[in-house]
């Protein structure tokens, strides 16, 4: 039955998409390495807007270009005074949190999209589903939810770029994206939006591999893969350069 | 230069951590103690996670003492007996330890915890200290001899059985009173990454009654052994040692300690130890405050790694 229910959509699919614009998409890099220099990189994500029949629209459509980290659960935590002290009291935790989310957009998504088609495909800040897992009424997760949004774009890990998305003769397209140091490492994702009149249109991804390469992979598979081994290096290393500085200061003395 | 570090995942600025190490080993050199009470919350201050910041601080720590204890181990102010009983204790102490750093980890409470136990231990050990010196500094303005500490252990002590002989400590204590103040150092090493020379020493000599000698050759003795234990004990435990950080730290860190150690020569022993005392009093005012002001981020985020 599902072969037929298939057909079924790709037929009723088939007339509307031909009328649609699709999407074209490249990345100035499929892959970030973070070497012992890596101090951030900017990603370019750029491409074409393919118009049926060549055709220009009257009205210029709009673009959304999300990068998507890794997820992962985490727990935030609140504090609050207890006897003077400012110290953690309520935590909420989050069962899906990106470790990297950037959205660039042509104009501000309020103007792109309606609340329900940016809650669908997650397309802002405001409309992430982190999924909360503590059993709290909606108020109390939002604004856990608002803390974690505030202390992850101070850190650079969530960005909101409302004209980051540049379109050029209606049909280029293109955004920088910064990716700051402390970006964790993982599979990432470029989506690319073509949204008209409220709805998207067309979409196009592209996966980003972000890894730790040369050195500082060697040394985080050390650390973890053989963690007594590292942990008696760590020490002989401190335990050397200790004495090598004594005798070596002892003898000039 | 920026130097990305493997295991906290950000990028440092190398200069900055060789100027730390550098700054941290010219104190402790100057002040014989290990810096870790000082590594430790200016890592956390600079943005390490604090887990890592404690882990790597310990590693520091180890290179920092180990000339300074081979230094006095040579010239015989090592107590190897008293110190392998304290060391016997330390491990005991990493190990209770690290059980509390991973519950409280958990109940999301470490960070006030080392900060709370950071303004009571240097608190008052700076307010003893910090009384002490000046008592000593009048003394000597006044033409009296520097008075020697009365060299008797604490009734306490005097009490515990299974009494031994320590001949280079001039001591017949019960080797729970090391074993116990050893312990007790061990908890702070895994959970604050201090060597805990700054309780050490004034234990041995106000609580055992440890001649005056063979304190500090003992304390950096005991140091080296647990620090480096915490070391172990955090890279297997929760691979927070970063190789990285704690390398530059130790550069800045082995160079400073011996232009320290220089420097202490020139200065009194009394003005030495005040201005040890207005040092650790200043920490625990710094971090009193940060306790007690309202932070400027009120949410925290813990990942299932950290």
């Amino acid at each position: 039955m599902s072969w037929l229910l298939a057909l079924l959509l790709l037929l009723g699919a088939l007339p509307a998409r031909a009328a649609e614009p699709t999407l074209v998409a490249d990345l100035s890099q499929s892959r970030i390495d973070i070497s012992y220099r890596f101090a951030g990189e900017e990603l370019l994500v750029f491409g074409a807007i393919q118009y049926p029949g060549g055709r220009l629209p009257a009205e210029a459509p709009g673009i959304a270009i999300v990068i998507r980290g890794p997820a992962e659960p985490l727990t935030v935590r609140q504090k609050g005074r207890v006897l003077g002290i400012w110290m953690n009291r309520e935590a909420v935790r989050f069962e899906s949190a990106p470790g990297f989310y950037a959205v660039a957009t042509s104009a501000p998504i309020s103007q792109l999209l309606d609340e329900r088609n940016a809650a669908i495909y997650e397309i802002g800040l405001s409309f992430l589903q982190l999924s909360p897992a503590t059993a709290v009424d909606p108020e109390t997760s939002r604004r856990f939810q608002d803390g974690l949004l505030a202390l992850r774009r101070r850190a650079g890990l969530f960005v909101e770029q409302p004209y980051g998305v540049r379109i050029t003769a209606d049909v280029l397209y293109r955004a920088r994206i910064p990716i700051p140091s402390a970006v964790p490492v993982g599979d990432y994702r470029a989506e690319i939006y073509l949204i008209r009149d409220g709805r998207v249109r067309a979409r196009a991804t592209a996966p980003i591999i972000i890894d730790k390469t040369g050195f500082e992979r060697e040394v985080w598979l050390f650390a973890h893969n053989s963690s007594i081994a590292y942990g008696l290096l760590a020490v002989g290393l401190a335990v050397g350069t200790g004495l090598v500085a004594g005798v070596g200061f002892g003898r000039r003395a | 230069m920026d130097i990305y570090l493997p295991i906290a995942e950000m990028s440092v600025n190398a200069a900055v951590i060789v100027a730390l190490g550098l700054v941290v080993g010219f104190l402790s050199g100057m002040f014989g103690v290990g810096g870790g009470f000082l590594t430790t919350p200016l890592l956390i201050f600079y943005g390490i996670p604090p887990a890592i910041a404690v882990a790597s601080a310990a590693t520091q720590v180890t290179g920092a003492s180990v000339s300074g204890a081979a230094n006095h181990y040579r010239a015989g102010g090592v107590d190897v007996k008293m110190g392998l009983v304290m060391v016997g204790g330390g491990l005991i102490g990493t190990a209770a330890g690290s059980v509390l750093f991973r519950r409280l980890q958990a109940l999301g409470q470490i960070d006030v915890v080392i900060a709370l136990a950071y303004v009571l231990l240097l608190g008052t050990v700076g307010l003893l200290m910090l009384r002490e010196s000046v008592g000593a500094i009048r003394q000597i303005r006044r033409g009296a001899p520097p008075p020697r500490p009365a060299r008797r252990h604490h009734p306490l002590v005097a009490g515990l059985p299974f009494r031994m002989r320590f001949p280079r400590s001039g001591l017949y204590i019960s080797p729970l009173a090391p074993f116990l103040v050893g312990a007790g150092v061990g908890v702070l090493t895994i959970i604050m990454g201090v060597g805990g020379g700054f309780i050490l020493v004034p234990a041995m000599l106000y609580l055992l009654g440890m001649a005056a000698g063979v304190v500090v050759g003992t304390s950096l003795f005991q140091i080296v052994f647990v620090t480096a234990v915490a070391t172990l004990l955090h890279a297997f435990q929760s691979q927070t040692v970063d190789i990285v950080l704690a390398a530059l730290l130790l550069v800045g860190g082995v160079v400073g300690a011996q232009l320290g150690a220089r420097a202490a020569q020139r200065l009194s022993p009394e003005r030495l130890r005040l201005a040890l005392a207005l040092l650790v009093l200043a920490v625990a005012l710094r971090l009193l405050v940060g306790l007690a002001l309202t932070p400027s981020e009120l949410y925290s985020i813990e990942t299932a790694l950290a």
